[in-house]
């Protein structure tokens, strides 16, 4: 799995950060998403999923290899 | 307005159900049960409002989704044919302009200037603080006689210490800001009302910035206060954001608060599940299946179309209006099975009860917070608490912008 994050869209939910913590941080300035791990381990996939889904910006993207 | 009632007539035989839409006596925690009805049976469809308009009322949680993500769907009041809830709303909005009301490139512009302080780890660390102050007010209600209104003695100040504290207001003035925010999202409010409700919050919003600009200190109004001396806003846009976050932070959490404990107490086994948990994980997940449950901003988020979108086999033309009940979406068994159910143990995480798209809720992470703290402590410390009357005796929030309850008589 790779993921990508679309900056200019993040509204700074927090969304991502709070389901997968290790996946995603959110800048100290403007809390806008900063991604932590753009190849996380399987283990955190369901979450990375889950991220993009809740994500109200759509600026998550997963892509599945 | 007769434009609109002469083009329903000849398109529709039946005439419109009027929006919103009553609740079913007995089920005060259920979505209009018109409005799961047309789920079923038209989950996009024309509907009246108090104007005479006729928006488009959408009820499903796919097609809901789709609308709120959509930059084709503007949430600025100013343009026609936008579905305004009633008069006083109507013609606030074009006094009072806040992001709320505006569309991206301008929302996110504005929107980011207060987004850091409601950063996960920012919030997160106001955890000690929060739990200070709900263990002192319940310290305080433990102390006192009963029954006790828990709206008044903790679900209103609670939420009320902590914003304003991030803020940096004195809450001194609670009773002065929670009056006039209540009558400024009462549905009932008279045009000059909502007005003088307004003018009110927004001129002690003002002063506070003068204040914060000759003595700044760490709260969020010197931070604007700093963004209109660098010219980025005016006073008064400082002041109305003042308003928009005070009330947004108050209103909010205090009804999810009184409202949860009621939807609590009439599911037990739910309430000693929840009292039981040490698992962080467990009470968060409660939190969400709450905020699901109760969608408590009940009146339909409110949009217009800037083009023509095709949606669900129907075509929504550009200045159409959009009503979104996040009620229903929150209730749609497509997503989550039984939503009748109160399960504090399902993964509730989709719902919409913060809204979906850019203008997500900004403030769900203190939100979040707050609920966690409140719901694994007050039903722990206070084991035996119950309603001090009968449920269908207590004053349910029908005509506010944000359900809850007036008042909640409790006893232990
Ligand atoms: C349980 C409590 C809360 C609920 C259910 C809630 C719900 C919502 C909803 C549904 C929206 C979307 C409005 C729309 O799309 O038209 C929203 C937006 C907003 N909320 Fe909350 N809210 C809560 C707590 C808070 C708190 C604590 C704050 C803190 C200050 C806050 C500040 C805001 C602001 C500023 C917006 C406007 C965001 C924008 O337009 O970009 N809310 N909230
Ligand atoms: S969930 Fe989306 S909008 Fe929210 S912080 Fe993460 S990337 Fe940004």
């Amino acid at each position: 799995m790779r993921v990508e994050v679309d900056v200019p869209k993040c509204v700074a939910s927090g969304q991502c950060v709070m389901i997968a913590p290790d996946v995603f941080d959110q800048r100290e300035e403007d809390g806008i998403v900063v991604l932590l791990d753009e190849k996380p381990p399987a283990a955190l996939h369901a979450d990375v999923r889950e991220s993009a889904v809740v994500c109200p910006a759509a600026a998550i993207r997963v892509v599945e290899e | 307005m007769t434009e609109t009632l002469a083009e329903t007539t000849t398109e529709a035989e039946e005439p419109l159900a009027a929006f919103p839409m009553p609740r079913a006596a007995g089920c005060p925690f259920a979505p209009a049960p018109a409005a799961r009805a047309l789920q079923g049976e038209r989950p996009i469809a024309k509907v009246r409002l108090w104007d005479g308009s006729t928006p488009w009322l959408v009820t499903r949680h796919a097609d809901q989704r789709a609308l709120l993500g959509d930059p084709r769907v503007s949430a600025n009041p100013l343009v026609p044919g936008f579905p305004h809830p009633n008069e006083g709303f109507r013609e606030n909005a074009k006094r009072r302009r806040t992001f709320l009301g505006m569309d991206d490139p301008e929302h996110a512009r504005i929107r980011r200037m207060v987004t850091a302080p409601f950063a996960i780890k920012r919030v997160e660390a106001m955890r000690p603080d929060i739990q200070k102050i709900t263990d002192d007010l319940i310290d305080t209600m433990l102390a006192g006689p009963t029954p006790v209104d828990l709206v008044r003695a903790f679900a209103l100040p609670l939420p009320s210490l902590v914003i304003c504290r991030l803020l940096g207001v004195p809450y001194e003035d609670h009773d002065f800001f929670q009056e006039h925010s209540a009558r400024l999202i009462n549905m009932e409010s008279s045009v000059e009302e909502v007005f003088r409700a307004n003018e009110a919050l927004t001129d002690y919003l003002d002063k506070l910035v003068t204040v914060k600009l000759a003595d700044p200190a760490d709260d969020m109004l010197s931070e604007l206060a700093a963004r209109v001396r660098a010219g980025e806003l005016t006073q008064r846009e400082a002041a109305s954001m003042g308003v928009l976050l005070l009330i947004a932070g108050h209103e909010t959490t205090a009804n999810m608060i009184a409202l949860g404990t009621v939807a609590l107490l009439e599911h037990p086994d739910q309430l000693a599940a929840l009292r039981e948990t040490d698992d962080p994980k467990a009470v968060a997940r409660a939190v969400e299946e709450l905020l699901r449950y109760l969608s408590i901003v009940h009146n339909g988020r409110r949009r217009v179309a800037l083009e023509d979108i095709e949606i669900g086999g129907e075509t929504i033309r550009a200045g159409d209006g959009i009503v979104i009940y996040t009620g229903t979406g929150n209730w749609d068994a497509e997503v989550f099975p039984e939503p009748e159910r109160l399960d504090i143990s399902r993964d509730a995480r989709r719902h919409m009860a913060f809204g979906f798209g850019v203008h997500q809720c900004l403030g769900q992470p203190l939100a979040r917070l707050e609920l966690h703290v409140v719901y694994s402590t007050l039903y722990r410390r206070i084991p035996t608490l119950r309603l001090a009357t009968a449920i269908d005796q207590l004053p349910f929030k029908h005509d506010g912008a944000i359900y809850g309850v007036y008042e909640l008589p409790v006893t232990w």
